[in-house]
């Protein structure tokens, strides 16, 4: 019997999952034992037109990571979803946009005049010119992706089955999914998420928390943290309790807040919606200009609350140009 | 029992018993000059010596020590006897011709002139006599060993340990309690020799807190009782027949089990001395209204006679109402009860004393059955009502006799007219306000507070003891300024309230409630300070939060501050009001 095929790709992403699925180690081995690996750029040289001449559905795993952003990007994704069987959002770009997706923060306009014509060591020609899909040349013509105006999570562009959040995903979670599906059981229901649990970062967190009363915020320079005692209770913004479990706290556990790359606990529609009125609940201020100063003291509010999910939130982006 | 005779006289005593004590059973008088019931004999002055007659033997002995034995008899006025106390009392007179207690006892022992002439005479009427008493006192009683006696003979004299103030005198004041000649004065200083501040306490340290107190039992004051300090002392404890007196008792927290709740915890009063025009605290004899209401008290420091610092009845008292209520500056809502408390001190006064008596008032609030005649009736006893505030009052001399005395500044508006009135008393009828921490408890039990401080009803006209915690009731002037009769009648109405729900056994309450979800809640501890209704309690050994659903509202507070979302409110859960949401957008 022929070894069930796996493809691997990133789209708009860091790089940080392929790597994150080397960290498995010596189990890389039992993955390359287990599968037939089909596609998967970043290690291996196979071209597009080989995956594209395959029957549909032939390729039985396909782990997906980075979000989608670009005309590259997306015709991959129609593709290597035509192609396989399951199709796995895979890690946090792909999950809810990730990093990249904060460039919904701006348009594209405004992104390609600080790259191409702003930025002090450029030095534009002819005004600036952008990079333009289509140029023709004496050798014959050059076509480039197009970039989006908006980027997308993975789930908003094609239908996925599962999703494995994380930025990276840790390698215990990987290898526990792909160790699921290499054993043949019985497969958990679409759209579930996998390698992470149902309650927050706090439940793995070992530090003590007290009810929250919070008079002042701190960047995590500004104090000197008590490594026992909840960041948050010390006024460091942490997005643990607005954040799936499943890395096991590494942040926190290494005194640093939690970024929330594991994205929104099961209920939650929008993580950083919801942390932001978690925070607003417990400062501990009476008068508005109080408050309002308590509040100033958040350095980059977006950045900071909607860091992996703007482009999968409620809000998704800022008005387009 | 044995059988003793003493002049004469047959007594049955104790075996063992001092034949100063027999003797005072048998009622004859034995001069003494050392003993006090307080400690041990101690048989310096000698002055009790008594001629003991056993057998064929007499023999001189001093009676505060000697214990009696069966068929003893004793002369306290032989000639041997008289003989002999003579010369110790012409020894005393020749040294201290003007102490009054030697004085006396000199006189009834008949020595007029002594025959001696004292190397060391001391003059004063308050002179040292070294009878040892503050001594023995100071050493047995009270157990601070401060005192004690240098040198010897006549040179001996009572002092400190080196001459100096010494840290282990607690200023109980028992030597000068003693001290049969007024020598020893208790100054009241700190190291600094600063005045302490002017306080009426209990009168002593153990005492019964109010004749109204129930169960109606005395409470020793630690801060001020000798045992505490030095742990001597115990007087009370020797008298006390039935041994009720347990100075190991110690204040104790008691966890009590209920299900509703009345909170009187009562007020505090406006301090007067944030008014700085009126004097208190810095001017003698100006009261707050609860000082005079302790003046006044028949059990109270001055057993009830109204009296100024110098011990002398005044001439005339000032009694100003408003003091720190209807004043923007301070309460601007009216304390209610100072008026008729007013009235009430004035009648008192003019009661007790020949005092003139002046009100100062802003208008007069006699609102209550039978009040408006009160006033009335103090109107026709004499008392001088003028209508304006105090402006201030300074210190004055009384031109009479030059007595320092008090004058109050006041324009009156009734006249229209500055006036200056002398007054030796002045009682300010200070506002009533919230208790300082009352805050602490309005969180405690998740109640609100209105603007002036007090806690809130939940509805002033048709609610005015429950609040918005379920089971939480409120009377007295935790709420608001009020009289006796309005604080019975609140509180009689929370109590039926109260007994009404128990006598039903079940509350009612809405469907509408948050919850936890307990597979989704990680213990982030953000709900467990916000609930307005104290409604979310931490399972310490899931370490999730758990909502008590007799006491949440289903406000939803929590529900929108859960950051995981494990917190939902029945019937208003993220996907019904989605849900409805699409309903409207489509």
């Amino acid at each position: 019997m022929a070894k069930p095929k796996l493809a691997l790709y990133w789209a708009a992403s860091c790089g940080g999952c392929e790597i994150a699925v080397l960290d498995i180690h010596e189990k890389i081995l039992d993955v390359a034992a287990a599968f037939d690996i089909v596609f998967w750029p970043c290690a291996m040289d196979f071209k597009y037109h080989d995956v594209r001449a395959m029957e549909d559905k032939s390729i039985d795993l396909c782990l997906f990571n980075g979000s989608i952003r670009n005309s590259e990007g997306a015709e991959i994704a129609h593709m290597l979803r035509a192609k396989s069987k399951v199709l796995v959002a895979f890690g946090s770009c792909a999950l809810e946009g990730g990093i990249p997706g904060l460039a919904n923060l701006t348009t594209k306009e405004d992104i390609c005049r600080v790259v191409y014509k702003d930025t002090p060591s450029t030095v534009t020609q002819n005004g600036g010119v952008y990079p333009q899909t289509h140029s023709k040349m004496k050798e014959g013509s050059i076509e480039i992706p197009e970039l989006w105006e908006t980027v997308k999570s993975l789930d908003q562009v094609i239908d996925v089955e599962y999703y494995v959040p994380g930025c990276p995903p840790q390698p215990e979670q990987i290898w526990a999914v792909i160790e699921h599906i290499i054993s043949g059981k019985p497969l958990p229901p679409k759209g579930s998420i996998l390698g992470a649990t149902d309650k927050t970062c706090c439940d793995e967190c070992p530090r003590d928390r007290k009810e929250k009363k919070i008079k002042q915020f701190f960047r995590p320079f500004e104090i000197q943290t008590d490594p026992n005692e909840c960041l948050l209770d010390q006024g460091i913004v942490c997005m643990g309790p607005a954040t799936r479990s499943g890395c096991g706290a590494l942040c926190t556990k290494a005194n640093v807040p939690c970024r929330g790359c594991y994205g929104p606990p099961p209920h939650v529609v929008d993580q950083g919606a919801k942390m932001v009125s978690a925070l607003s609940s417990v400062i501990d201020a009476v008068e508005p200009e109080e408050i309002e100063r308590i509040l100033d003291q958040i350095a980059d509010p977006m950045g900071t609350f909607y860091r992996f999910s703007l482009a999968h939130s409620i809000l998704r982006r800022v008005e387009k140009a | 029992m044995v059988t003793i005779n003493i002049d004469g006289k047959t007594v049955e005593v104790l075996e063992d018993t001092t034949i100063l004590k027999a003797a005072e059973q048998a009622g004859v008088w034995i001069p003494t000059m050392c003993h006090s019931e307080y400690f041990e004999p101690y048989g310096v002055c000698r002055l009790c010596s008594v001629e003991v007659v056993r057998g064929k033997r007499s023999r001189i002995v001093t009676a505060c020590n000697y214990p009696v034995r069966g068929g003893m008899t004793v002369h306290t006025n032989s000639e041997k006897v008289k003989w002999l106390r003579k010369i110790i009392m012409e020894l005393m007179v020749s040294r201290w011709p003007n102490v009054k207690v030697v004085k006396e006892i000199a006189e009834r022992l008949g020595v007029e002139k002594p025959r001696f002439a004292s190397l060391e005479r001391d003059e004063a009427e308050n002179a040292c006599i070294l009878c040892g008493m503050c001594v023995n006192m100071c050493n047995d009683v009270v157990k601070a060993g401060v005192l004690g006696f240098a040198h010897s003979g006549i040179k001996r004299e009572v002092v400190l340990p080196f001459d100096e103030r010494s840290d282990q005198c607690i200023v109980c004041g028992a030597c000068a309690h003693v001290c049969p000649t007024g020598h020893i004065k208790v100054v009241f200083e700190d190291y600094r020799g600063k005045k302490p501040e002017f306080t009426l306490g209990p009168k002593t340290p153990i005492y019964v807190p109010t004749l109204q107190a129930v169960p109606r039992v005395p409470v020793i004051d630690a801060e001020s009782c000798i045992h505490f300090k030095t742990d001597g002392c115990e007087n009370c404890a020797k008298v006390c027949e039935p041994n009720a007196i347990d100075y190991d008792m110690k204040d104790e927290i008691v966890e009590v089990d209920v299900g509703q709740i009345l909170i009187a915890t009562g007020f505090d009063l406006f301090d007067a001395s944030a008014m700085a025009q009126y004097g208190y605290g810095r001017l003698d004899n100006v009261y707050s209204s609860l000082e005079f209401e302790s003046i006044l008290n028949s059990t109270g420091p001055t057993g009830g006679n109204i009296v100024m610092k110098n011990g002398k009845e005044p001439r005339a008292v000032g009694i100003i109402h408003c003091i720190g209520s209807r004043d923007i500056n301070h309460h601007a809502y009216c304390s209610r009860v100072c008026c008729m408390y007013a009235l009430k001190f004035a009648h008192l006064v003019r009661d007790r004393t020949k005092a003139a008596i002046y009100q100062f008032y802003i208008d007069m609030r006699a609102f209550g059955k039978g009040y408006e005649e009160f006033y009335t009736r103090l109107l026709d006893e004499g008392v001088t009502m003028i209508r304006g505030k105090a402006a201030e009052i300074v210190e004055g001399a009384w031109n009479e006799n030059g007595d320092p005395s008090l004058k109050i500044r006041c324009e009156d508006t009734l006249i229209g007219k500055f006036r200056e009135i002398p007054v030796d008393m002045v009682v300010l009828c200070n506002a009533m306000e919230p208790r300082k921490d009352s805050d602490t408890i309005r969180r405690l039990f998740s109640i609100s507070k209105s603007p002036d401080g007090f806690f809130l009803e939940r509805h002033p006209k048709l609610d005015p003891t429950s609040t918005a915690t379920d089971g939480v009731y409120i009377a007295g002037c935790s709420q608001g300024p009020k009289d006796i009769p309005d604080t019975v009648a609140q509180a009689s109405s929370a109590s039926a309230r109260i007994l009404s729900l128990i006598s039903k056994g079940e509350v009612e309450i809405e469907p509408v409630r948050a919850m936890v979800q307990d597979e989704f809640c990680s213990g982030c501890k953000i709900c467990n300070n916000m609930c307005p209704y104290g409604a979310i309690e931490f399972v310490e050994e899931k370490k999730i939060s758990h909502v008590n659903e007799a006491l949440c509202k289903g406000c939803g507070t929590c529900v929108a501050a859960c950051p995981s979302s494990a917190m939902t409110g029945h019937g208003f859960t993220d996907e019904q009001i989605l849900a409805e949401l699409d309903g409207l957008l489509i």
